[in-house]
């Protein structure tokens, strides 16, 4: 017994060592595929943001991609704002670890002026088959630098305004055709309670330059408002910018959503889908989930046009677009997936093996001539494809600005000015603070940063 | 005389009794205090669990919706269902890292301490201190050098430079740690044994580890925890081949749809590792914190 205790004494922690050298041996590199930019000869590495259009590429990526070219895509997927801090990082060094990555238009034109970007007009020109003609000029344009293209878009989207046909028609309500933000304002008014628990509108009203800032900028942009002048001084204590944001802060929390400063798109999306607000101003691409398979208000939402006051449009321009890191030792294996991924064989592939309300659409004319996706998005297609073909980038106010963006300023630090400033104007949602001093707390962030381009 | 003894004891034995009456009540307070406490420990993981096994749309209601039907669609997603990516990879990555450094951390630490505390070598409080203040910087002021050396030494996105980064992390802890249990081992067993001639490796082996060891159970699963739970540098660090499955739980987080079940799904297997390691140590562990450093 003794003996035994003894040799199991000896033996076990011997054991364990070995076993855990063999395991760390096994182990190493479980990832599979191959670091430093896909190394391997035919692989490439993708970073992507995890929404669901991409998780769908994802998927599809193996059993077609792959299988065709034999190229191995290896993706690494994270939420929207890590994946923005990891793109900077990696393209900003220029370490190549990864190929291929989604960009916006928001990033695409900096990022394209520092060279962390190849250029992807020759391959683009050179290949017949992915038609560039056919991606929307409005999308094109704001993926192009100095005439060259940087980046191919995925899925684009504006923001239009949702509302519940249903509950006006109860209520006798009547949407017009291009509506004003005072007509909004007073269907807001209206609707709200038209059934238990149902608020007016929904708008979002969580920090983040993504989240609030997006819409509110687009109020700000048709009511006479900028950030900024063609000079780079702040104007958020500006006129227009005031009576924006006055009117914003006002609407949500008369007639807005319930929990209105923590509400981003996700929220929306679910107080829509759950009946609890009867109109909605977000993005075109929410309309895929809200008539999507096992949505309890398929059919029962109207879209209109974004709601204006000064100008004849105010939708946003947004689109999740790939752009290939210059230093990728790949491009050739990178620009195979990118034509793949963004052509309208693709979106065929989704509509046959998903659905066609899955599509990552919002990128090509030839989506919206598409008798399939007309079939399944006939309810948003047509307003989507205005939306996004109305918005200019480079002129959607009143008046000349010193950087394109239609719900941001194109500058590498709006991120965190617009981060700042959408803290300062959650608060005043939440009656924490007043309007006026969340703008005066935002114009002295904003003057900071104009500064320091005046001088340029 | 028979009255008085008869009025007197009782007298005696109520305040006895009163005294045990209130030490039993205290107790059951106390009783009742712990499993509280261990209550609102637990609820966060209770209610964890619990939404896991909720649809995406029942565990996103506002107020929460406790009665909801059961489902198992947000382990199915963790486990690659909907999009085909295995959470295998990841789990296997953090592993590595987390056993590696573990075993490193031991086979440094344990020497370490037996100079700083049994043989304790010149000037040993200065040492310690010296360990200390390696953990005084903030993580992230390390993150930028680290990625630009990771970046030449091309060890980006590998593995082993996790291993070494979190066998660096937790050393100076495991040092303390280990420091602190191994002055409780008797100076006389010590001397006994090095009067039966046992030599350095002899009395560590023999001596040293099996005293020791519920301090070294404690340190470590204190390692192995604070490597497997580390999401800093694994995110910025690893990429494609080496990410760990701390990052891999941040990839269900999305800003467009609905995704608190399958985190939590993947948030109840990703931490299953660590509690099973708990479990097994639990005895050693409870005997370790109560022996050294947290008595």
């Amino acid at each position: 017994m003794t003996n035994r205790h003894s040799v199991l004494r000896r033996t076990v922690p011997l054991g364990a060592v070995v076993l855990c050298g063999a395991m760390l041996a096994a182990c190493s590199g479980a990832g599979g595929g191959s670091a430093g930019g896909g190394s391997g000869s035919h692989s490439i590495n993708v970073l992507m943001v995890n929404n669901p259009q991409m998780l769908d590429l994802q998927k599809l990526t193996a059993a077609n991609f792959t299988k065709t070219t034999g190229i191995k895509v290896n993706f690494t997927v994270l939420p929207e704002n890590d994946v923005r801090d990891k793109i900077t990082q990696d393209f900003s060094s220029q370490a190549g670890q990864y190929d291929v990555a989604t960009i916006s238009n928001y990033e695409t034109p900096f990022y394209a002026k520092n060279g962390w970007l190849a250029p992807l007009t020759t391959l683009a020109d050179g290949d017949t088959a992915f038609d560039q003609s056919d991606i929307l000029p409005s999308i094109a344009k704001s993926l192009t630098v100095n005439g060259q293209i940087y980046a191919e878009p995925f899925y684009g989207e504006s923001s239009f305004l949702m509302y519940r046909k249903d509950v006006f028609a109860a209520k006798g309500l009547t949407m017009p055709a291009n509506p004003t933000w005072d007509q909004v304002a007073a269907l807001a008014a209206k609707a709200d309670g038209a059934e238990s628990g149902m608020k007016g509108i929904c708008l979002r009203g969580q920090p983040g330059w993504g989240e609030l800032i997006a819409p509110l900028t687009t109020v700000v942009n048709t009511m006479g408002g900028t950030w900024f002048n063609a000079d780079w001084s702040a104007q958020l204590t500006g006129a227009g910018f005031t009576k924006a944001t006055d009117f914003y802060v006002g609407l949500v929390r008369a007639h807005g959503e319930a929990g209105a400063p923590q509400a981003g798109f996700t929220e929306c999306l679910n107080d829509m889908e759950q009946s609890k607000v009867a109109m909605w101003y977000d993005a075109t691409s929410a309309a895929g989930s809200l008539e999507g398979a096992g949505s309890p208000v398929a059919g029962k939402i109207g879209y209109v046009p974004a709601p204006v006051e000064q100008t004849k449009s105010s939708g946003w321009l947004y689109t999740w677009a790939w752009g290939v890191q210059k230093a990728s030792k790949h491009q050739s294996d990178a620009w195979k997936f990118i034509s793949w991924a963004s052509s309208k064989q693709y979106e065929d592939l989704v509509g046959a093996q998903l659905s066609w309300s899955q599509v990552p659409a919002g990128k090509r004319t030839s989506t919206y001539s598409n008798p399939d996706y007309l079939k399944s998005a006939g309810a948003f297609a047509a307003a989507t494809k205005t939306a996004l073909t109305s918005a200019d980038p480079a002129d959607p106010g009143v008046q000349p600005r010193p950087a394109p963006g239609i719900q941001f300023v194109g500058i590498p630090e709006f991120e965190d000015l617009g981060t700042q400033v959408s803290q300062q104007i959650s608060s005043a949602i939440a009656g924490q603070t007043s309007v006026a001093s969340a703008l005066k707390a935002s114009q002295a962030l904003a003057a900071k940063v104009g500064a320091k381009y005046a001088g340029q | 005389m028979t009255a008085t003894a008869a009025v007197g004891r009782p007298a005696a034995v109520r305040p006895a009794k009163a005294r045990r009456n209130r030490e039993n009540r205290n107790r059951s307070l106390l009783g009742l205090l712990a499993w509280l406490c261990g209550l609102v420990f637990f609820l966060p993981f209770a209610w964890m669990v619990l939404t896991s096994l909720h649809s995406e749309s029942s565990a996103a209601t506002n107020p929460p919706s406790l009665g909801a039907s059961l489902t198992l669609q947000g382990y199915r997603e963790f486990f690659g269902a909907t999009t085909g990516v295995s959470p295998w990879p990841p789990l296997i990555n953090s592993l590595t890292a987390s056993i590696g450094s573990t075993v490193l951390v031991l086979l440094l630490a344990i020497p370490a301490a037996y100079a700083l505390s049994i043989k304790p070598v010149r000037k040993w409080t200065d040492v310690m201190f010296f360990f200390l203040s390696t953990k005084m910087l903030p993580v992230v002021a390390g993150l930028l050098p680290l990625y630009l050396i990771a970046k030449y030494a091309g060890m980006l996105d590998d593995i082993w430079l996790l291993v070494i980064l979190y066998t660096s992390m937790n050393l100076p802890i495991a040092v303390w740690m280990m420091r602190s249990f191994l002055a409780e081992v008797p100076k006389e067993i010590m001397e006994a044994a090095a009067i039966d001639g046992a030599g350095l490796l002899v009395t560590l082996r023999r001596i040293v580890a099996p005293v020791a060891a519920p301090g070294i159970a404690a340190t470590a699963l204190i390692a192995f925890i604070f490597s497997w739970n580390e999401l800093l540098y694994a995110e910025v660090l690893t990429g494609v081949v080496a990410g760990t499955a701390p990052v891999f739980l941040t990839s269900f987080v999305t800003s467009q749809g609905l995704f608190l079940a399958k985190v939590c799904a993947a948030a109840v297997c990703i931490s299953l590792p660590v509690l099973i390691a708990g479990f097994a140590a639990q005895d050693k562990l409870v005997q370790g914190l109560s022996l050294g450093a947290v008595k």
